[in-house]
């Protein structure tokens, strides 16, 4: 691990910190943040002085009140019984809302409380646990509850209680995988290393990182205790003595062809209240995500003057790309420049590295060549020329017939790149049949042909296996022998060895090599590694935070690199073992 | 594959002998009480007696659940105390009903939601607003309540289906269609606005992952890579969604077959507890989870069929 690594974690520890000062600002920034909690606290302040506030009794009947209208001191009317609905309204919200708190809260403690341990200690625990969840978890709890009626009676806070733990396992699984999330990273580690007690390292470290999503999921949970509850009370099954919107509900539908609106208003305070929870949930979801992915202060540059050794000739030029910018739009809808004016070009046949440190905007440039941005990116100026064609501007659907034919693509990590869900060979045949329009049979020929071309030594069994049946250096081979099936002009490979095995590397490297010189194939070469530039490039560019700071032959690089970055990333390089032709070069140099 | 079901089968046993141990103590171990329960306050102490003994409730609990257990076993559930009728042909004729309605239910979810959620997904934008608001709407309704606004606008004031009753299918397709109708949609509002949200998020998880990329940059087009790709690796999450609407909403049959008199599960249920016809409840707990059980069990090995993966990682 790199120190580097530990200080972008450490960084990124810090920044949570900040983070959680940010929430609060944010939700309330959140017009629907704002609405939704002070909606709540109105109706939490209702619920606690309710006794206070009332000026009719909510249990005395009134004969005269029988189902009545609106008016006469009883705003909203008469129930079934004559008692006030207003009164009953306000006071009922009392029992409704404890009721949501109280099984949120048990499903909180039990399930957090298990979640925890289960996620932190692993083994039998997590095993034994995470069963028994699922057994609780698939059982509907309306029904579960109305059988342990005969149980609990007609005591709201029990059965809300019992349905506390039909919900525990929501939390559980929620917590557990947020813990083991959290456990894999370097703080936690360390905590250890230090002998802290396992109990403190879960309690400081763990859960105040994963306390943010657990308050979203209780404010949820609350909601549905309260739908479930107030449909329990509706069905008669809570406490006949106490009001809640639920018990409300069903004196009004046993009146329902006698009294015109005492339906509503319990219907409405459920739905206002829910609704309330369920926004305030988005909105703090929305909070937290937002800081998570606030953007880095940008970073700044020793900028020195790029160092060029040869003048762009347009003549040869395959590829050409010319002032590129990519920017992202972030959060609060301002714009990131990830690339800020990229140029350079790759001729036919030739093998360009693109060189720099994750950041540098290496791959962002790769991507956009493809056109392939993540959301949110896009190309915000300059041209992407391929045969003198620009592709800068080009729909998606024009782009579907350049991509395949003309460029392809050899991806960094070769498990994720492949549909976990397809056979090696239907992903292999459908490009073929579909950019070549080749029928199936000719199609398979072709790809078990690619296969033994890129050194697969049982291709008929590797086209009939599934990603997860074949290992990370047979699924990159796989891929490139995908990127060359329709006979591309030039293939981006976007650190196409880092993942693998550093055997497996040099034959990749060696398959790469092969096809170009037989197929004439331009490569432009995404790497932070020189050693990789050494054996296969012909010439490099570098990049620093998003531009161009040296760009030259390799011969010239190697033997006399300008810019002090690129000098830097050479000696990062040279602490490894040299690769064959690097050494070479060396000699040369010497 | 085999294997893999084999396990899912045994675990759904051991559930159903769980859930059924668990309730049986649960609700038996009221002991005597029960028998003057049943007789009612003026019940003397030795009609009592007698009344336990008729019942088998003067046997220890383990004797009792060992009695049920084994009758259990052999599709025996025992009788109603009240109607004296066999308790499973009840439940089963009950189930029907419920069932009937859950699945017309769960299918408008499926084609609604994922629908939805597709679209949502592909387009953002005001879609996907007009969604998360819809759906915020959808969850916060009660669907008792919005079964209650049904009957009163469709089935009152409008008079276009009947406010109350069930109709089997086979008595007259038309009138049973009108009679689930505002049943169906009481109970799939909530879930559908639950599955789209779910259908979304997991058909943008799946659009950003990084073979879809890879895909794109072999020259497949954004249709052909969404039907032959990102579907199909959406659709276990969206099938375990399914799963567990299908399950609530059997659960919310139980409120919703009150609001429409529909003499379902639910009301079983729900009669049979008040009246602490214990045998009834017991046997709605086995039905239920042999019900969940065999929906787990399909959705599992549709999902394995989908996803070989999945088999293997479990």
């Amino acid at each position: 691990m790199t120190e580097s690594t530990v200080l972008e974690n450490a960084s990124q520890t810090s920044l949570a910190g900040v983070a959680r000062r940010g929430v609060i600002r944010r939700l309330l920034r959140d017009p629907l943040g704002i609405a939704s909690t002070l909606l709540l606290a109105l109706i939490a302040l209702i619920a606690i002085f309710a006794p206070l506030i009332v000026w009719n009794d909510p249990g005395v009947s009134q004969l005269d009140k029988v189902n009545a209208s609106p008016g006469g001191g009883f705003l909203l009317g008469g129930d079934s019984a004559g008692r006030d609905i207003l009164s009953r309204l306000l006071v009922g919200a009392r029992l409704t809302l404890l009721g949501g708190l109280v099984a949120a809260g048990v499903a909180a403690v039990v399930g957090v409380g298990f979640g925890l341990a289960a996620g932190y200690r692993g083994k039998w625990f997590d095993l034994v646990s995470g069963w028994v969840s699922d057994l609780v978890m698939v059982l509907p709890s309306i029904i579960v509850l109305v059988a342990m009626f005969t149980v609990t009676g007609p005591n709201a806070v029990l059965a809300m209680f019992v349905l506390g733990i039909m919900l525990a396992p929501s939390f559980f699984r929620l917590t557990r995988s947020l813990v083991i999330q959290v456990k894999r990273n370097l703080y936690v580690d360390a905590a250890k290393v230090s002998a802290i007690s396992d109990l403190r390292i879960v309690g400081r470290h763990i859960f105040t990182v994963i306390r943010g999503p657990l308050v979203i999921h209780f404010v949820l949970i609350t909601s549905v205790a309260i739908i479930i509850q107030s449909g329990l009370d509706f069905i008669g099954l809570g406490d006949p003595n106490v009001p809640t919107w639920g018990s409300m509900l069903q004196d009004a539908f046993r009146s329902l062809y006698l009294s015109s609106t005492a339906y509503i208003w319990p219907g409405l305070a459920i739905a206002l209240t829910v609704a309330s929870l369920l926004l305030l949930g988005n909105a703090l979801r929305d909070a937290l995500e937002d800081v998570e992915r606030a953007p880095r202060a940008a970073r700044k540059a020793n900028w020195v003057a790029p160092v060029r050794s040869t003048a762009p000739t347009a003549s040869d030029a395959l590829l050409c790309v010319e002032d590129l910018v990519i920017s992202y739009r972030n959060a609060d809808g301002g714009l990131n420049r990830v690339v800020d004016g990229v140029s350079f070009e790759v001729r036919a046949g030739e093998v360009l590295g693109l060189v720099g440190e994750s950041g540098s905007g290496k791959t962002q440039t790769a991507l956009a060549i493809l056109r392939l941005l993540p959301t949110g990116g896009h190309v915000a100026g300059g041209r992407i020329v391929l045969d003198g064609e620009d592709l800068a501007h080009r729909s998606q659907r024009e782009m579907t017939s350049v991509r395949g034919r003309r460029i392809a693509y050899v991806p960094q990590e070769p498990m994720s790149n492949l549909d976990p869900t397809a056979k090696i060979g239907s992903q292999l045949t459908e490009p073929i049949r579909v950019k070549l329009g080749l029928p199936r049979r000719e199609a398979k020929e072709r790809a078990l042909e690619l296969l033994e071309q890129v050194n697969i030594t049982n291709p008929q069994r590797v086209f009939d296996s599934y990603p997860h049946e074949i290992s990370g250096g047979m699924a990159q081979r796989v891929l490139i022998a995908g990127a060359v099936s329709c006979d591309p002009d030039i293939i981006i490979a976007d650190e196409p060895t880092t993942a693998l095995d550093v055997t497996v590397q040099a034959e990749i490297l060696d398959i790469l090599r092969r096809l170009r010189t037989e197929r004439n194939l331009a490569v432009l070469l995404v790497t932070h590694n020189f050693g990789v530039v050494a054996d296969l490039c012909d010439r490099v560019v570098v990049m620093q935070t998003g531009q161009i700071v040296e760009e030259g032959v390799v011969g010239r690089i190697f033997a006399e690199p300008r810019h002090p970055y690129t000098r830097a990333l050479m000696s990062a390089m040279l602490t490894g073992r040299p690769s064959r032709r690097e050494r070479s070069l060396q000699e040369a140099v010497q | 594959m085999i294997l893999f079901i084999i396990k899912r089968v045994l675990a759904g046993f051991a559930l159903l002998f769980g859930v059924s141990t668990a309730t049986f103590a649960l609700v038996y171990s009221g002991g005597g009480d029960i028998a003057g329960q049943l007789l009612g306050g003026d019940a003397g102490p030795e009609a009592v007696a007698a009344k336990a003994r008729q019942l088998g409730l003067d046997q220890p609990l383990m004797a009792q659940y060992w009695h049920w257990l084994t009758h259990a076993i052999t599709g025996d559930l025992g009788v109603s105390w009240y109607s004296s009728q066999p308790v499973l042909p009840t439940i089963l004729q009950r189930l029907s009903v419920t069932l009937s309605i859950v699945v017309v239910a769960l299918l408008v979810v499926t084609l609604a939601s994922v629908t939805i959620g597709i679209v949502a997904a592909l387009r953002r934008g005001w879609i996907d607003r007009v969604l998360q608001t819809a759906s915020v709407i959808g969850l916060a309704l009660p669907s008792f309540w919005v079964g209650l606004v049904l009957v009163i606008v469709f089935a009152i004031s409008l008079r276009w289906v009947p406010a109350t009753g069930f109709v089997p299918f086979q008595e007259s397709p038309a009138r049973w269609f009108a009679s689930i109708v505002l049943p169906v949609v009481a109970l799939g509002l909530a879930a559908a606005s639950a599955t789209a949200q779910q259908v979304r998020s997991a058909v943008i998880g799946v659009l950003e992952q990084d073979y879809v990329r890879t895909l794109r940059a072999r020259g497949l087009s954004g249709t052909r890579v969404l039907w032959g790709h990102v579907l199909r690796n959406a659709a276990p999450p969206g099938l375990t969604v399914l799963s567990l609407q299908f399950i609530s909403m059997v659960g919310g049959a139980v409120i919703i077959e009150r609001i429409f008199a529909i003499n379902g599960m639910g009301s079983l249920a729900v009669d049979s507890t008040l009246k602490n016809d214990i045998p009834v409840v017991v046997g709605v707990m086995v039905v239920m989870t042999v019900v969940v059980v065999l929906i787990n069990l399909a959705i599992d090995i549709v999902n394995g069929f989908i996803n070989p993966k999945a088999t293997v990682a479990s």
